[in-house]
């Protein structure tokens, strides 16, 4: 079966529906499937719940989705870097649901597992343990949370083989692998399909069996924060230059 | 009284050598530049990566290298990269020794509440809730009270809570509070304030 598609569109032709359920990879705007989002943009599905960390920046990434209203609900762990999120959120129109980040990685990655729920500390005593079962083990108490299974999840990864193998770059991994796994269908992006046998099968970070749909394409990667240190200047000492070349020559 | 940096040097001080150590986003990350000579720490970002290395050198920033914060930083030699469910596999359990974390209200019984302010702040919890369940030992840096002089140091939190009796430690711009049985203990005055004024601006039971 062939995986490659031509471009992102074409990777999720037939795959969207109105009131899906999405789980996106990418940690802020690091390691998004950017090409992907742009995609389901111009598709035009609605009604959307999507499983994302974040939710993109205004105007690049998940933002791109709430600017034209195709979310209906978000499941995030932390949202402060999107004006339009909270105007939307704070105004009613967008459902969001906290979990923290975590529980949420977890929850995608027991999803693709096959668990459907499991125990955790994180939260007890919080709002967001409200409702759920709590059980004692060992004298602690944990909350039950629940595995997610997306109908469709979509991943950025640095590279494919053709048959779905993935590696990822540093920290562009993030919620990618736990995203890819917890889709009953998964179309990933990346920066470049390499021939079959090219990628070392020790090294490989997600294997293709997770992986439906390949698209490759070109990444904006835009930088949420940038942040450096300045060089230190280094005077040039003529006077040390030459007493060093000097005593080498000695 | 202590400022921002002398906060961090201070919390610097509760590094101990061999450590894998979670810092928090604002003051808790200017602890990296305080690190005790002779103490080696691996810091862990939540992100996917442990052995955060410094900002990178201007024209070599990475989108694909950034922090928790989502800031641009670059690798050491011992840098490893995970995932998001390996990353809060070891935050869960139990595998970093210590948080340093932002409060905005911590109570007497180490309540912590820094995720936030409804109606108005809506941000969310990252992985702060993941952290102080988690790790070994949670410490908060903080301001002692707020900008119209009310005490963050409280009897009960008035904001919805992070985590229940989760804080080890509080780190403040007038001293430093353990978190006790029956309530707090001054372990530390910062330079230039009196017991009496630390006592003053804690709404929380000090004990001895």
């Amino acid at each position: 079966m062939k995986k490659i598609y031509p471009n992102a569109a074409a990777a999720l032709e037939g795959l969207l529906f109105d009131g899906m359920l999405i789980a996106a990879g990418g940690f802020g705007i690091c390691g998004i499937p950017e090409l992907l989002i742009a995609a389901i943009r111009d598709a035009g599905t609605k009604n959307l719940t999507v499983a994302s960390n974040n939710a993109g920046v205004d105007g690049f990434g998940l933002g791109q989705l709430l600017e034209t209203r195709q979310v209906k609900k978000m499941i995030s762990s932390y949202v402060g870097e999107n004006a339009e999120f909270m105007r939307q959120y704070l105004s009613g129109e967008l459902e969001l649901e906290f979990n923290p980040q975590g529980t949420l990685a977890e929850r995608l990655r027991a999803g693709g597992a096959g668990i459907p729920g499991f125990y955790t500390a994180t939260g007890v005593g919080t709002v967001i343990a409200d409702g759920k079962e709590h059980h004692d083990f060992n004298g602690k108490t944990y909350i039950l949370e629940t595995g997610i299974v997306a109908d469709l999840a979509i991943v950025k990864a640095w590279k494919a083989d053709p048959s779905g193998n993935l590696v990822f770059r540093k920290t562009a991994r993030n919620f990618n692998p736990p995203a890819a796994t917890s889709g009953k269908i998964c179309v990933v992006e990346v920066e470049e399909i390499v021939p079959l046998g090219s990628l070392d099968p020790d090294t490989i970070h997600l294997p293709g069996i997770y992986v439906h749909r390949i698209v490759q394409g070109d990444h904006e990667k835009r930088i949420e924060n940038r942040t450096t240190r300045k060089r230190a200047a280094q005077p040039v000492d003529i006077d040390s230059v030459a007493r060093a070349t000097n005593s080498k020559e000695a | 009284m202590w400022d921002r940096n002398q906060m961090a040097e201070r919390a610097g001080r509760e590094l101990q050598d061999g450590w894998y150590v979670n810092l928090g986003i604002g003051i808790p990350t200017l602890v990296a530049n305080y690190i005790p000579e002779g103490v080696n720490v691996t810091l862990q970002s939540e992100n996917g990566m442990l052995g955060m290395g410094p900002f990178p050198f201007e024209g070599e920033e990475d989108p694909d290298l950034i922090n928790a914060g989502k800031q641009t930083i670059t690798e050491l030699p011992q840098t490893a990269y995970f995932d998001s469910a390996q990353s809060f596999a070891m935050i869960r359990g139990g595998k970093i020794a210590m948080a340093i974390l932002g409060a905005m209200e911590v109570s007497e019984n180490g309540d912590l509440a820094n995720w936030m302010i409804p109606g108005k702040l809506v941000k969310g919890m990252g992985g702060a809730m993941d952290l102080v369940a988690g790790v070994g030992r949670v410490v908060v840096v903080m301001d002692h009270t707020s900008k119209y002089g009310e005490s963050k140091v409280l009897k009960a939190c008035t904001l919805p809570l992070t985590g229940k009796a989760v804080v080890d430690r509080i780190i403040s711009n007038l001293g430093v509070l353990d978190v006790v049985p029956g309530g707090l203990r001054i372990v530390e005055v910062a330079d230039g304030v009196t017991e009496a004024e630390l006592r003053a601006a804690t709404e929380g039971i000090i004990v001895d």
